[in-house]
């Protein structure tokens, strides 16, 4: 049997730009996990931990966007649909600075459109994450 | 699309609501006294924050009603706040800048970086000044440091020979004698006052007509409970100690930041000013004047202006809000409120009966407000008009400010003080016929 090997090394997403993409998702999350806990407990503490967990998945989600712009241009060829992962990752860092805007109200202030908005956003990020590794996205085989 | 990206006004419209959703127009406005209109909450994306920026005085002064002058006593001092006059006419003046909240959330660090844009880059004098006008020309010529090492002094009270300063941490207290021009000593410490957090710092003093008590005032350690509820313990209270032991106890509570204290002559009623809670809007809640009543409750944090429930606080107490006492006159939304003093008939005859009023100016609203002296004029011993404007134009046409009163006192032969924490100065202004 002769197998037919191809070698594509710049195939799947690159290194840093799967760490900045998946990285979002547990910060996300974890924001939404906090939110939950303060709105059984009445714990500022949780709401605090929310509002850096959001800003710790702004900061990677926008990282995740650049390089997925950057993958965009670089693609050959320049299809389409390879916009819907760069789109998904706008949505998400646009809801999640909106996040971030209610979670600077004060105490219950943020309740409980914070918590709402925290569960959207995670699921819009684990939506990028998996349409990211897809073929959609540009770690699928082209 | 085409045509919607031609006409930017389909956009502007809703991220202007998004945006300002905060500033509802009000039609028939009741700001001051006793039945201030109260609109519903309303906070829109980003809070409103302006804050006016420092400007010189160049010639300017600050203006006064005809008939009276104002002058500047002392300069260059560092983060005046309270004054007290002694007896003989000296006037102390107690300087600094407290508080060590740490930032907690994103906000705090943003919102702390716009808010030091309005405030002065002078370093915390953390002591007393005493001035003195030895020949009653209305120079104060004489300059002394009374006491330094403080920590953030603020409340002062004179009680015979003894002179009590509350710090941002501590009460202390001073032995004094008339005429000294400097302390005898270090002061001894009379009770430790809360202090951790100290979001509002500031520890105002008064002392009770007959000399039995002293009355702190305690802020509470947030806007609206945001540092969770712990650190509210001992907070948002007027204290009643006894200048002998130390002892203390909440002499009335739920006064989110009670700023100033005074003793109205007469009827030795005691009267505060409260700088009430932000992020409701531009017209709410109203900083109020107030009597103090033993025992009682004003509010904070669970409601505001009487029972109307803030939505922010969790858990909720109803029972609380129940007993929550009305103030008795609004001086309007985020005026700031700093400084409280009754005046006297040397201060003529318009102003001879009602109180004066420092209000240190807003940053939470989209137009400034405060920024001036007021004068809440009294009949039989009870607000009974609008605020009158008695010194103004601590802010230029252009929106940038001069300067930001604070503490306000009574000089006995006439004359109304005033501490300045942006210019970094004393003014005093008297009647011209005086």
């Amino acid at each position: 049997m002769t197998a037919t090997h191809t070698h594509t090394y710049q195939r799947g997403l690159p290194l840093f730009h799967s760490v900045f993409l998946v990285g979002c998702l547990p910060l996300f999350l974890g924001a939404t996990l906090s939110d939950y806990a303060y709105a059984n407990s009445y714990q500022i503490q949780w709401a605090t931990f929310a509002s850096w967990l959001n800003a710790g998945g702004l900061v990677f989600a926008g990282l995740a966007l650049i390089s997925s712009l950057i993958s965009f241009f670089r693609a050959k060829p320049r299809r389409l649909m390879l916009l819907i992962y760069p789109a998904l990752l706008l949505l998400t860092w646009i809801l999640g600075f909106v996040n971030a805007l209610i979670h600077a109200r004060d105490a219950w202030g943020m309740m409980p459109i914070g918590f709402a908005l925290s569960l959207v956003v995670t699921i819009f990020a684990g939506t990028a994450v998996w349409v990211g590794f897809s073929r959609f996205g540009h770690g699928g085989k082209p | 699309m085409k045509r919607a990206l031609r006409r930017p006004h389909y956009y502007a419209a809703p991220l202007f609501l998004l945006l300002a959703a905060g500033s509802a127009s009000a039609q028939e406005v009741t700001r001051y006294g006793p039945n201030p209109t109260l609109p519903e909450p309303s906070r829109g994306l980003l809070p409103n924050m302006s804050v006016p920026e420092p400007a010189e005085w160049g010639d300017a002064l600050p203006s006064v009603p005809e008939g009276y002058t104002i002058t500047a006593i002392a300069t260059d001092l560092q983060i005046p706040r309270q004054t007290l006059v002694l007896p003989n006419g000296d006037i102390l003046v107690a300087e600094g800048s407290g508080g060590n909240a740490p930032s907690l959330k994103p906000k705090d660090v943003i919102a702390g970086l716009i808010k030091s844009q309005g405030t002065t880059s002078v370093q915390s004098g953390n002591r007393l000044t005493l001035l003195r006008d030895a020949d009653g020309d209305g120079r104060y010529e004489e300059q002394t440091t009374f006491a330094e090492n403080l920590n953030a002094p603020y409340g002062l009270a004179l009680i015979d020979d003894a002179l009590y300063v509350a710090n941002q941490d501590a009460l202390v207290r001073f032995e004094y004698e008339e005429g000294q021009t400097q302390a005898s000593g270090p002061p001894e410490v009379l009770t430790q006052l809360p202090a951790e957090i100290n979001h509002h710092w500031t520890k105002a003093m008064t002392a009770s007509a007959d000399g039995e008590f002293l009355y702190v005032g305690i802020g509470s350690n947030s806007n609206i409970t945001e540092r969770g509820m712990e650190a509210e313990v001992n907070r948002a209270e007027i204290w009643q100690i006894d200048p002998d032991t130390g002892m203390h106890r909440p002499y009335a509570t739920g006064l989110r930041n009670p700023t100033a204290m005074t003793i109205q002559p007469g009827t030795d009623q005691l009267w505060t000013v409260v700088n009430e809670r932000d992020e409701l809007g531009p017209d709410l809640v109203p900083d109020y004047l107030t009597t103090v009543q033993e025992g009682g409750f004003y509010g904070w944090p669970y409601s505001y202006w009487g029972q109307n429930i803030d939505p922010r606080v969790r858990p909720q107490n109803p029972e609380k809000v129940e007993s929550a006492i009305a103030p008795d006159y609004s001086l309007g939304s985020h005026v700031a409120p700093l400084g409280l003093a009754f005046s006297i008939p040397e201060m003529g005859d318009e102003f001879a009966e009602g109180v004066f009023i420092g209000e240190h100016g807003s940053w939470n609203r989209a137009d400034p407000v405060g920024y001036k002296v007021v004068f809440v004029p009294f009949s039989d011993g009870q607000p009974s008009g609008d605020p009158i404007d008695f010194v103004s134009g601590f802010l230029t046409d252009d929106g940038r400010a001069r300067g930001r009163p604070v503490g306000v006192s009574i000089d006995p032969d006439g004359a109304l003080i005033i501490a300045d924490d942006l210019t970094n100065a004393i003014w005093r202004v008297t009647p011209n016929d005086a």
